[in-house]
């Protein structure tokens, strides 16, 4: 039993980067913006999440700055490609680019420092409870935050006005634009949202997952999160299941690792990236359900005739 | 408030096309000068380490080519990818495919000499490049699969798998435990072009010459054409019955086995053997170079050298001056950020509003008005 709740759990904290960095990106893509740059946002979040805590000795300070270096990170490449129309696709791949680097320089002296870990809820009483108090009651903060979110989310695009104005731009920015919507100041802020979040799960990693600070440490998971969202054909609850499903494949392969399975480790380590492209095929195969699903201005630049 | 706005303009501005990469470029020394300012360094004495002090001898120039090599090779590849509008973003996954399909000859049958070595290990990297591009290839064209995501996955797959080959079935017995193969033969190796003078091999050569001649496919055949028409338009390309099927295989093999042959090239010139890590990037660094180069074969070559520079020059800044040599990718990032920037000069013009809202460039809005009315 024991070690049911314990697998569940680590599933969990694989599960909760992957899904807060692709709800932050469905939102992104909800208003029309493809920015592939979440690899380079999470790795930001990462470094600076560790650092700030690091330098602080305060979790809480690390993870408010990481989802501020993501923010700020992805305010970049919404200045180049909202307000200068430049290529989505190019901008994003730079952003990743960029990040991977510059974080690398900023981590040089952070390389093996002993890092600062956000504790887990305990609530006295409830996360003592057999089986379910651990799972409901004694996970890290982050858990928390990455199912509220989900569910705000869910909440914000489909049951509130500027949810439904936002989805509209995603569909067609000239005519959200023509009935007189702000799609420049919505798109802003929607990439904004989308690099707190993807510095959210950066943190996570950093200051939850292995509390410490090694290059490339977001190793293709903000890839893996943007191939979540079209999985979850860009709805918030089918991103939670896919997150989870590949939570679940990430552990399984660090189990098998662990009990020796008589197959080359690296094998099982390419198993996550397999995974996303069996995935996508699966998904993608039915070319009217995508067509139907994807926001039909995703990628495209916009610019304001006046 | 202040806010820019976007004013096409009635033509695409030749000046701003030719400037742009320069213009970028002076943007990155600038944006450099301060990062190196904010690392305690003096810029322009690092900017002399960085950026003279690694070509200032002939052998270093050698290096150069070394470096460049592979970039132009993947980049002129893939600048046929982008013009068609088909974003393979994996290539680092097929410069490692090409690298292990070209290795089997030395590796597996070391007792096979000649001079046909070579040119069937040349030969089996493309083919393994091409081989693993047409996977996304395939997915995208059976299955409507994102290209973007397909590809860039199997870079991490690739990466997985080579490591698992030099540490497993295909390392040296004699090799002390070292994760590698066994050094290739010297019918295997690629020469080198001037041994007396440095280290350059038939790599640079294979990178111009490929430059030149994607150059004249894209300029003056039939094929850069329906390159360029799918690319800015594929319904447009559909009525002239150019296929889009068809276009991403073809843009895919063609820049996978580019992307191989630079694999094999490196590893059987530079290197000499396997190992678990045979690239610095090169395969993302290209996507840089395409760009830089304006996805124009010949300035490909150019932004090739000037991408390879980058990675002695922190390699330089790293032994003189102790800063990481991460310092490299943090230039080829932001070059790529400002190349970006730039190339919206060459469409549009900018102008600021809110403050400036008194007085806009009388002059030019004259200029441009009756050009909009025809326009409509």
């Amino acid at each position: 039993m024991d070690i049911t709740v314990n697998i569940l759990l680590t599933i969990a904290t694989a599960a909760t980067p992957l899904l807060i960095a692709a709800i932050g990106e469905l939102v992104v893509e909800r208003s029309g913006v493809l920015n592939l740059g979440v690899e380079g946002m999470m790795i930001m979040g990462a470094v600076g999440g560790f650092g700030a805590g690091y330098l602080t000795g305060s979790p809480w300070i690390g993870l408010l700055a990481a989802i501020v270096m993501g923010a700020l990170f992805s305010l970049l490449f919404a200045v180049m490609t909202l307000s200068l129309a430049t290529n989505q696709v190019a901008t994003g791949l730079s952003l990743t680019l960029l990040g991977l680097g510059l974080s690398g320089m900023i981590g040089t002296s952070f390389v093996g420092q002993p890092g600062v870990r956000l504790p887990n809820l305990d609530i006295p009483g409830l996360s003592s409870i057999p089986v379910l108090g651990k799972l409901l009651f004694g996970q890290d903060p982050v858990f928390y935050i990455s199912i509220a979110l989900t569910a705000a989310v869910m909440w914000f695009l489909f049951k509130t006005r500027t949810g439904l104005t936002l989805r509209s731009i995603g569909d067609s920015h000239t005519s959200a634009h023509a009935l007189g919507i702000k799609v420049i100041r919505y798109r802003y802020l929607a990439v904004i949202f989308g690099g707190a979040c993807a510095g959210l799960a950066g943190g996570h990693l950093s200051l939850v997952y292995t509390p410490q600070w090694v290059e490339n440490m977001s190793a293709g998971r903000g890839w893996i999160a943007l191939a979540l969202v079209v999985f979850a054909s860009w709805r918030p609850w089918r991103v939670l299941a896919g997150a989870y499903i590949f939570g679940a494949v990430w552990i399984g392969q660090l189990h098998a690792q662990a009990f020796g399975i008589p197959v080359p480790s690296q094998m099982l380590s390419s198993l996550p990236y397999l995974a996303t492209v069996v995935v996508l095929v699966l998904i993608s195969r039915n070319k009217r359900l995508t067509m139907m699903n994807t926001p039909a201005s995703l990628g495209q630049p916009f610019v304001p005739d006046r | 408030m202040m806010r820019l706005e976007l004013v096409k303009r009635p033509q695409r501005s030749a000046l701003f096309s030719m400037l742009s990469p320069f213009i970028a470029f002076a943007l990155t020394i600038i944006a450099g000068a301060v990062l190196f300012a904010l690392l305690g360094v003096n810029p322009l004495n690092a900017f002399k380490i960085y950026f003279i002090e690694p070509i200032s001898q002939v052998w270093q120039l050698h290096e150069l080519a070394i470096k460049a090599a592979p970039l132009i090779l993947i980049a002129v590849g893939l600048s046929v990818c982008y013009k068609a509008n088909i974003w393979n973003i994996g290539a680092e996954g097929q410069f490692i495919f090409g690298a292990i399909f070209g290795s089997i000859i030395p590796v597996l049958f070391p007792q096979f000499e000649g001079p046909l070595v070579l040119p069937l290990m040349l030969l089996l990297g493309m083919v393994g490049g091409a081989a693993y591009a047409a996977i996304p290839a395939l997915l995208k064209t059976r299955f409507n699969t994102n290209e973007i995501l397909t590809s860039l996955m199997l870079v991490y797959v690739a990466q997985l798998f080579l490591d698992w080959l030099v540490r497993g079935p295909w390392r040296d017995p004699q090799g002390h435990g070292f994760p590698q193969t066994i050094q290739f033969s010297d019918s295997a190796t690629l020469p080198e072009l001037m041994p007396d003078a440095g280290r350059a091999n038939w790599g640079f050569v294979f990178a111009l010459v490929a430059a030149v001649l994607i150059w004249i496919l894209m300029g003056r055949m039939l094929k850069g054409f329906e390159v360029r028409v799918l690319g800015s338009s594929p319904r447009a390309g559909r009525f002239a019955g150019f296929g889009l099927n068809r276009m991403v295989f073809f843009a895919f093999l063609l820049s996978g086995a580019l992307a191989g042959l630079a694999g094999i090239s490196e590893v059987s010139g530079a290197i000499g053997q396997l190992q678990p890590v045979i690239s610095p990037g090169y395969g993302f660094t290209a996507i840089i170079v395409a760009f830089l180069g304006r996805l124009n074969p010949l300035g490909i070559i150019a932004a090739g050298l000037v991408l390879a520079l980058t990675y002695l020059g922190g390699e330089a800044v790293q032994s003189a001056l102790g800063i990481s040599d991460k310092v490299a990718r943090v230039f080829q990032g932001m070059l790529l950020f400002f190349v970006l920037g730039c190339d919206t000069f060459i469409h549009y013009r900018i102008r600021l509003i809110g403050l400036a809202l008194t007085k806009p460039d009388g002059a030019a809005k004259l200029e441009a008005a009756p050009k909009l009315k025809e326009a409509r």
